[in-house]
């Protein structure tokens, strides 16, 4: 968990310190442009991996910095999916406004159930969104007439982005679409971690009651986080609906939920980038692992999962930034 | 009609038995130590693979590997416990979720390496392949079988719960862990021999119920949520909470899978969930302070 700079106490210097742009964020990003031009033959993987990679930030925001860990957060995801994917399939093809409106549908059912969820914690959070998702997926597979089923949504026609680019099989259109989105709605995020009501989400992460008399709301904060949290679920659910033309049944099911949790606690929560670098380890890793033998990537999935908890428990990002910390004291030592 | 009510209701109860058999362990240890498992299914399918490996290559007769299933899922919760569950209690219910997630992941892959990946099918007894009349309505043996002895698993473990001084020190432990310690009951000690007992009644369940619930490598994943939504709905750390949960949602779905077919785990979900949204907690659960 990040708590930097506790000694400078003024909160509007803390806030500005801290939404500083600093080199290694530039050249994240400036890498994933270039990754365009690096590996021109992996643009479908990488647009990928920005999709869950914009999943996982949306539970980022609950878990890295409200604390709230979700077991079920693939139902908005898959709300998301499912909306964009019949509004195609009604003829709505506009990419854009389909994908603004999938999120607020998300986002909506997002509000509904923090309304009953802003009143538990922890072990009981966990397992009522655990019941949220299953019921979410079982009404999918059983409610075939709308939602396709197991067989899933195909035919969602998309216009062109503009009326101008189409989405072609090579990629290019949807890479370039998911990397813009993916960019506008982290500087959304970033800012708003930066805002004193990501100060207030922190408070409450580490003490709810001294939050509480400080005067910030939990009940509120929660219920804000969580409609946030699952519009941004939604918006991604419906990126890939959009770049791929496909909707499945996956996209609700309980190994999505696991996954993002997997990916955001690999790459190291609370950090913004965790999410990206755990999705791209993770599914470059599935890649790998699963041509090799596609079984046995469930054993080396649940070892990483195993090994990450007992030994690396503030992710990747953490990992880095210790190495970071190690050089630099090196190289003032010498 | 009666009679068809009846059979249901009884399908139903050997189903919840089954259930219960296979959460309660899980619950206490929920209860005790605020573990959060969810590689208890895994113990159960383990249960169930141990039966078919020693039916199947040593010959052992059915009925006597019940026990074995007991023991053998006894000690691998211990062994586990001690070395692995034991780092995480103070680390958060995130952790503890990751990891058995983790643990979960890896045991579907252990399982297909070792026993391929699909159904395993289990030539029973012949007395347990009957039908036997009850009167107003027939019944399968096997599932007579399966309530009485998981019947008589329950009666004994509600009284070792109730009546015993084990019980009365995992009780007191489960209300107040700091109090139990100064009273001098080693919390530790107890933990492990509750999750060992836990992990061997899951185990057991997993060995009688090969031919109720199925046996693949995807078991602890899909029986996970079941298993959950009973020591939620019950209430973790309640046995009487756990067992009313078990029998609730083995009638419902016998009964919403046998009238509503088209709605499948549906209504087990959304019953869950409408009891979950009335009683956060659980049936029998305490709120947490």
């Amino acid at each position: 968990m990040t708590m930097v700079a506790l000694k400078s106490l003024e909160p509007q210097r803390l806030l500005a310190a801290r939404s500083r742009w600093r080199p290694a964020e530039i050249a994240f990003w400036s890498f994933m442009v270039a990754s365009y031009f690096l590996f021109p033959g992996y643009l479908v993987l990488i647009s990928q991996i920005l999709v869950a990679g914009l999943f996982a930030l949306s539970l980022d925001l609950m878990l890295g910095y409200g604390g709230m860990p979700s077991l079920g957060h693939a139902a908005f995801f898959g709300l998301g999916a499912y909306a964009a994917g019949l509004l195609g399939q009604m003829g709505w093809g506009e990419p854009i406004s389909g994908l603004l409106l999938s999120g607020a549908i998300a986002g909506i059912f997002g509000l509904l159930c923090s309304l009953f969820l802003s009143r538990l914690r922890t072990t009981a959070f966990l397992m009522v969104t655990l019941t949220l998702g299953l019921l979410l997926r079982e009404f999918a597979n059983r409610w075939s007439g709308l939602t396709g089923g197991d067989d899933g949504l195909s035919d969602i026609a998309l216009r062109p982005l503009f009326g101008v680019f189409r989405f072609d099989l090579s990629g290019n259109t949807a890479f370039w679409y998911s990397l813009c989105v993916v960019f506008i709605v982290f500087l959304l995020v970033r800012r708003l971690v930066h805002s004193p009501f990501g100060l207030a989400l922190e408070a409450m992460r580490e003490n709810e009651r001294r939050a509480a008399a400080l005067g910030i709301s939990p009940r509120l904060v929660v219920i804000a986080v969580f409609t946030l949290s699952s519009a941004i679920a939604g918006i991604a659910g419906a990126l890939l609906t959009q770049t791929t033309s496909f909707v499945a049944l996956e996209v609700l099911s309980f190994e999505r939920s696991a996954g993002v949790l997997i990916m955001l606690v690999l790459g190291g929560v609370g950090t913004l980038y965790g999410a990206f670098v755990g999705a791209a380890v993770y599914l470059v890793a599935r890649d790998v692992l699963s041509t090799l033998d596609p079984v046995y990537w469930y054993f080396w999935l649940g070892l990483i999962i195993v090994m990450v908890v007992l030994f690396a428990n503030d992710g990747l990002v953490g990992l880095l930034r210790r190495l970071q910390a190690w050089a630099v004291r090196r190289w003032e030592a010498a | 009609m009666i009679a068809s009510v009846l059979e249901l209701l009884f399908n139903g109860l050997a189903y919840g038995i089954v259930l219960f058999l296979i959460a309660c362990g899980l619950s206490i240890t929920m209860g005790l130590m605020g573990f959060t498992n969810l590689a208890h299914g895994s113990i159960v399918m383990f249960g169930g693979y141990l039966v078919v490996a020693l039916m199947k290559s040593f010959g052992w007769p059915f009925l006597a590997t019940i026990p074995a299933a007991f023991v053998v899922c006894a000690l691998v919760g211990a062994a586990f416990e001690r070395l692995l569950f034991r780092r995480l209690y103070a680390a958060g219910e995130l952790n503890q979720v990751l990891l058995t997630i983790g643990l979960v992941f890896m045991s579907v892959a252990i399982a297909t390496y070792l026993w391929g990946a699909g159904q395993q099918p289990l030539q029973m007894p012949s007395f347990l392949n009957a039908r036997v009349s009850l009167g107003l309505f027939e019944v399968s043996s096997y599932r007579l079988f399966l309530l009485l002895v998981g019947g008589a698993m329950t009666v004994l473990l509600v009284l070792v719960f109730e009546r015993s001084n084990l019980g009365a020190q995992v009780r007191a432990a489960v209300d107040n862990r700091q109090m139990a310690m100064s009273c001098g009951i080693n919390v530790d000690r107890l933990f492990t021999a509750v999750f060992a007992v836990g992990c061997g009644i899951a185990g057991t369940g997993g060995a009688l119920s090969v031919n109720l619930l199925g046996l693949d490598p995807s078991f602890p994943l899909r029986y996970l949520v079941f298993i959950l939504i009973v020591v939620t709905v019950g209430g973790s750390g309640s046995i009487w909470g756990t067992l009313t949960a078990a029998l609730l949602l083995g009638i419902c779905d016998v009964f919403s899978k046998y009238y509503v077919p088209e709605a499948g785990a549906f209504t087990i979900f959304a019953i869950a969930a409408l009891i979950l949204f009335w009683q956060p907690q659980g049936l029998f659960g305490r709120a947490v302070t």
